[in-house]
Formats: structure tokens, sequence, C-alpha cells
């Protein structure tokens, strides 16, 4: 692992070229974090994948963790990973939930976002101006072209966060039925509140 | 009729194979296009086994969180403890006494030893090699005796603690683990002996389903598949956790990265296991099997009826749990099936708020179109079996 003032020349060397690019670093129980402007986290990521003196290229996972009430409150992982050095460093991006101030949890899937997430590379326009009246998501750039591992990790962060992959190859629900309603790993979605239906019992003797 | 001068030859055909199909190891959707008996395309539809397992453990305290995580993948339930429980104690800074350290590392391999043979079982199953199953299972269930014996429970033990395990193993354990050491590397070559001159089971994995490793580690696959491909990556080497730093073991690689090196790599890791139990064994020393620290370990039971203080400990870590300061840790083990991370966010609460699971099965599952494609249906359902995804630990 880089420690904590390696962590801090990797910050140097990323703001050389990408002023802001880095907004803080972590370095908490022996676990070096670097947090990123989510707009620039692919340049970042590349950087750290390509660059000589780096290497980190295995990205071991990929997740989102939801630190509600924080502000902003998504938090999307990358576990990167130099295998020849044996070193691990977390890129971190947080996301703001656009939705927040409407407050509607668990819309429709949008449908806007995933017709600009497949044509690959355009980034699709964001925010509550561009999403118009439907609920907006958060939106990141997905990393499958960096990282093909992403694929499946990027939509299952997708399927339980409502967390849009930018330019992700074929973004869909994957764990969870393509016609749910909700984003359950969210932390404002209530333990309990999918209806469990014992539609056999109600036949018989209801 | 003039659309009959189509060429039927290069007509594709859509099946659906599963979810309920005895060769998808589990609950598993494959839709295959196919060409005749050439798999041309092919989207594994996952998710029929989703319990939702990482949300339930939001809303248990961390302790509770173990047996949840255990049956994700239910296979391999020694490595899903380890994985939870070693992110939780690098969470709170706890270290494990090193009796601790060997128990865990001894349980861990029999749990690889037990992982591989139900592996081997079914997919020589798949290949008609039928009595593979029955002697397979034979030895699973001496380790199942075992894990009964020293922890009660045949599967899903809830043996790995927070700080430790939650009993040393009783008398009598090691006699008997010793004598299943001792057997089962004769035991790997009596299954080699029925395989590895068995020419239908040859012409049906040399060859077949290769990836090469470049390709693999770009799909993030890891575990025997990218071993079988030659790529001598194993967490076991690379980090020092557990005991694995003081033993002496050896990491089988493949060259080809076909299913026979699948095959090969794992039935080597069996025998590489039992040296690691051995060694664990002879190394362990007599001492304390849990950390000594009340704030996260139960007292021992006797002291709880003359000591105050470890009544109060008790009910306090029994009731509401421990509290971890806020912070966050992604701590990675080699399970049987590759790079097992667990990722455990704490917000201050007893309570973790996000865990996480990146489970080899569902990273792996990415791998299987490029082995599958191009190749006949029959041999799809061969490298589905080489690739051995636990649809538990896939589906969470």
């Amino acid at each position: 692992m880089p420690d904590a003032p390696g962590l801090e020349l990797i910050r140097g060397e990323i703001e050389r070229d990408r002023p802001g690019a880095v907004l803080a670093t972590s370095f908490d129980r022996d676990q070096p974090a670097l947090i990123v402007d989510s707009e620039q986290v692919l340049g970042v990521l590349r950087w750290l994948r390509d660059e000589p003196g780096q290497r980190y290229s295995f990205l071991s996972s990929l997740h989102v963790a939801d630190y509600l009430p924080a502000e902003p409150r998504f938090g999307v992982h990358y576990e990167l990973l130099n295998r020849d050095r044996v070193e691990r460093i977390r890129v971190k991006a947080m996301l703001a939930d656009p939705a927040a101030a409407g407050g509607t949890v668990g819309g429709p899937i949008p449908e806007e976002a995933l017709a600009t997430a497949g044509d690959g590379g355009s980034p699709a326009v964001t925010g509550p101006a561009a999403a118009g009246s439907a609920p907006a998501f958060p939106a990141i750039d997905s990393c499958v072209p960096l990282f093909p591992t992403a694929n499946f990790q990027e939509r299952e962060a997708f399927d339980f966060f409502g967390i849009v992959f930018r330019g992700h190859p074929d973004l869909t629900r994957i764990l969870l039925p393509d016609d749910y309603v909700g984003w359950p790993q969210r932390r404002d979605f209530p333990v309990g509140g999918e209806p469990v239906t014992f539609t056999y019992n109600e036949r018989r003797y209801g | 009729m003039a659309e009959l001068t189509e060429d039927r030859t290069t007509e594709l055909m859509t099946v659906n194979i599963g979810p309920h199909h005895p060769a998808t190891h589990g609950v598993l959707r494959l839709v295959v296009d196919l060409e005749g008996e050439v798999v041309r395309d092919l989207r594994p539809v996952i998710g029929y086994v989703h319990t939702g397992i990482e949300k339930s453990c939001e809303d248990k305290s961390y302790w509770k969180v173990i047996p949840f995580v255990e049956r994700m993948d239910y296979v391999s339930y020694f490595f899903q403890m380890e994985a939870y429980c070693g992110a939780v104690e690098r969470l709170v800074g706890l270290e494990i006494p090193p009796r601790a350290k060997y128990l865990r590392t001894i349980f861990l391999e029999l749990n690889r030893i037990h992982s591989h043979l139900v592996w081997l079982g079914t997919t020589a199953l798949d290949l008609g090699a039928i009595s593979m199953l029955w002697y397979c299972f034979r030895e699973r269930d001496r380790i199942l005796d075992l894990f009964e014996m020293a922890t009660g429970q045949r599967m899903h033990t809830r043996y790995f603690q927070v700080g430790g395990v939650i009993e040393d193993i009783p008398l009598g354990f090691e006699a008997k683990l010793r004598e299943f050491i001792a057997e089962m590397p004769v035991r790997v070559g009596q299954y080699e002996a029925l395989l590895d001159r068995n020419e239908v089971f040859l012409q049906r994995t040399k060859g077949v389903g290769i990836v090469s490793r470049e390709r693999l580690l770009e799909l993030g696959v890891t575990g025997p598949l990218l071993r079988a491909a030659g790529e001598p990556w194993d967490l076991r080497k690379a980090f020092d956790y557990l005991a694995y730093p003081e033993v002496d073991f050896k990491i089988p690689v493949g060259t080809v990265g076909d299913n026979y090196d699948r095959y090969r790599v794992r039935v080597a890791e069996m025998v590489e296991s039992t040296r690691i139990v051995e060694q664990a064994l002879d190394l362990m020393e007599e001492g304390p099997f849990i950390a000594d620290d009340r704030k996260y370990v139960l007292p021992p039971r006797s002291e709880l009826s003359t000591s105050m203080e470890s009544l109060i400990h008790h009910f306090k870590l029994v009731t509401e749990g421990f509290r971890v300061d806020p912070g966050e840790v992604y701590y990675a083990i080699e399970s049987p099936r590759g790079e097992l991370g667990c990722f455990v966010l704490a917000d201050g609460s007893a309570k973790p708020a996000r865990v996480h699971f990146r489970d080899p099965s569902f990273v792996n599952l990415q791998g299987f179109k490029d082995m599958a494609v191009d190749t006949y249906i029959a041999d799809m359902i061969a490298s589905l079996g080489m690739l051995d995804p636990i649809l538990g630990g896939v589906d969470r």
C-alpha cells in the first residue's frame, strides 16, 4: 500500500495535469483512498492504470455506498490493485442526489438517461435543469472501456442505487426483476419494504 | 415462395437454458444463440436467488451479520465469515490471537477441499463420470463430520467470531483431522486415476474453453480460472493474512488455460490444502482462541456468575452489540473461486451502514461468454462446470 506521504505524492502528480481532480485524500485503517471529482474520475482511473510508476491495472471491486444523511450522499468506490507491487488503492467519487429536492425515491427507470447511456461516449446532460420534470438520477461516467470487469458491477450498482453510468454498454437491472420499482440499497429504502404475497394460501383459503 | 432462398445453415436459433436445469449448477438462466450446435452468443441471466442479504445486514448488529453472509456462497461459508470478520476486525483494530489464526486457516483450507470436492463431483457428473460424484461426496462427508465435531454444525457453522473463533477444537478432533489429511492425497490420486486416463474426459476437456490470461485479467477473473491460464496470482501468497505466511505451500498453475488445466489446478490445490492443514496443526500452540477485548468479544461463560463487570459486558454485547467508529474497510481473501472481497462501511452505530461482497462467482461469470462462444453447446456445459459458479454467491 502507498503510505500517507506516498498518497500525497500521488495526489500531487494527479493535480499537476488535472487541477481539481482530487478533492481530498484519506488514509484510514491503513487503507489509502483518493476522493476525486466525479466528473474527472475516468481521467484519474486511466492515469492510475497507465502511468508507469503506478500501474494499478486490476479493478478488484466496484461498489457503491450510501452515506445518507451526509452530502453528497453516494460514494462510488473503485478498489484498484497493482499486482506486481501488491498494493491497493481506493478511488472514491462522491455523487449528490439530484432528486433530493423533489424527494422522489424509487421512480421508474430513467428512460432518457438510459437512452443517452446507450450511445456510448457522448456524456449525457444531467442535473435538475436537463432532466425536466422526470426524477433526476445521480450519474457518473462508466469505466467499462478502461476495466471491462466493471460491466456487471456497474449494473449491480445501478440496480441497487439507481446510479446511472454514462456510456455503459448495457445498463439494465441485473439481480432484481426488470420491472422492479425502486432502488433498494439506498438507506432511505425500508427493510421489509417488499410485500411478500402468499397467493397459494389466498387462492386456497382466502 | 421466394423466401426459401435464405441460407438455413447460418440461421441462428435462440435457446433458453435454465433457470432450472441440472447442468447450470444452481438457478442460472442462459440465453444462448445457436448456429446448429455451435454457440454464437450467450447472455447469463441472474438474480433468481437474490435474497437481499446485503440489505438485511444493514439492519443487524455486527455480530448478527455473520450467519447472514455465510449463506451467500453456500459452499464456501468459512470464507464468507473470514472476509466479513476480517473486515470488521480491521475496522475496530482488533488483533486475533495466534491460535485463532491457525484454527481459521485450518477450517478455511478444509472448506477449500470441501468446495473443490463439490465442484469435482458435479462437474464430472456433467461430463458423464457419474461415479466421481459418489467418491467426492464420500470425502466431503468426512469434512462435514469434522465441521460438526468442532462447531456443532455441518454447514453454515458460524464458527468465526469477530476477534477469533467461538470455541476451541474438541478433544480427539486433531487425531481425526490428521487421519483425514493423511488419507486425502491418496483419495485425490484415486480421482486422478479415474479421470486422467479417461479418454472421454480428456477429449471433452483438453483444448476446450481457452481464454488468454490477458483477457481473464481484463474481465477481473481470479482464482483457479486465472491460475489455469498461467498467472500465479493467489492472495494467500500476495497478502499476509492469517497463518499463510508461516506455512509452506505451492500455487499450482496451468499452461494452456483450457478446461483440463482448470481441473488439474483445482485437484492440485486440494493436495496443497492438506499440506497447509498439516503444517498449521504442527505449528499451532496452546493459547487463547479469541481476543481478550471485552468491548468486542463475549466474556467466558464461567465469569458471568462471579463478575458483575463481565455480566454487563455480556449484556451490552448481546443486546446492542458493539459500536464501531466511522470508517470503511475493504478486505479480500482467496476463496476457492477467487478474490472474495468484503467492504464494510461503519457509521458509528452498532450496525454496519453497508456490507458489500465482491463475490468471485459474480465477477467470473463475465468470463463465461469468452469461454463458451464458438464452441459446441455440450462444451458450453462443460465450461460452465469448470467455471464453478455458486449462484447463491452470484445473486446474494
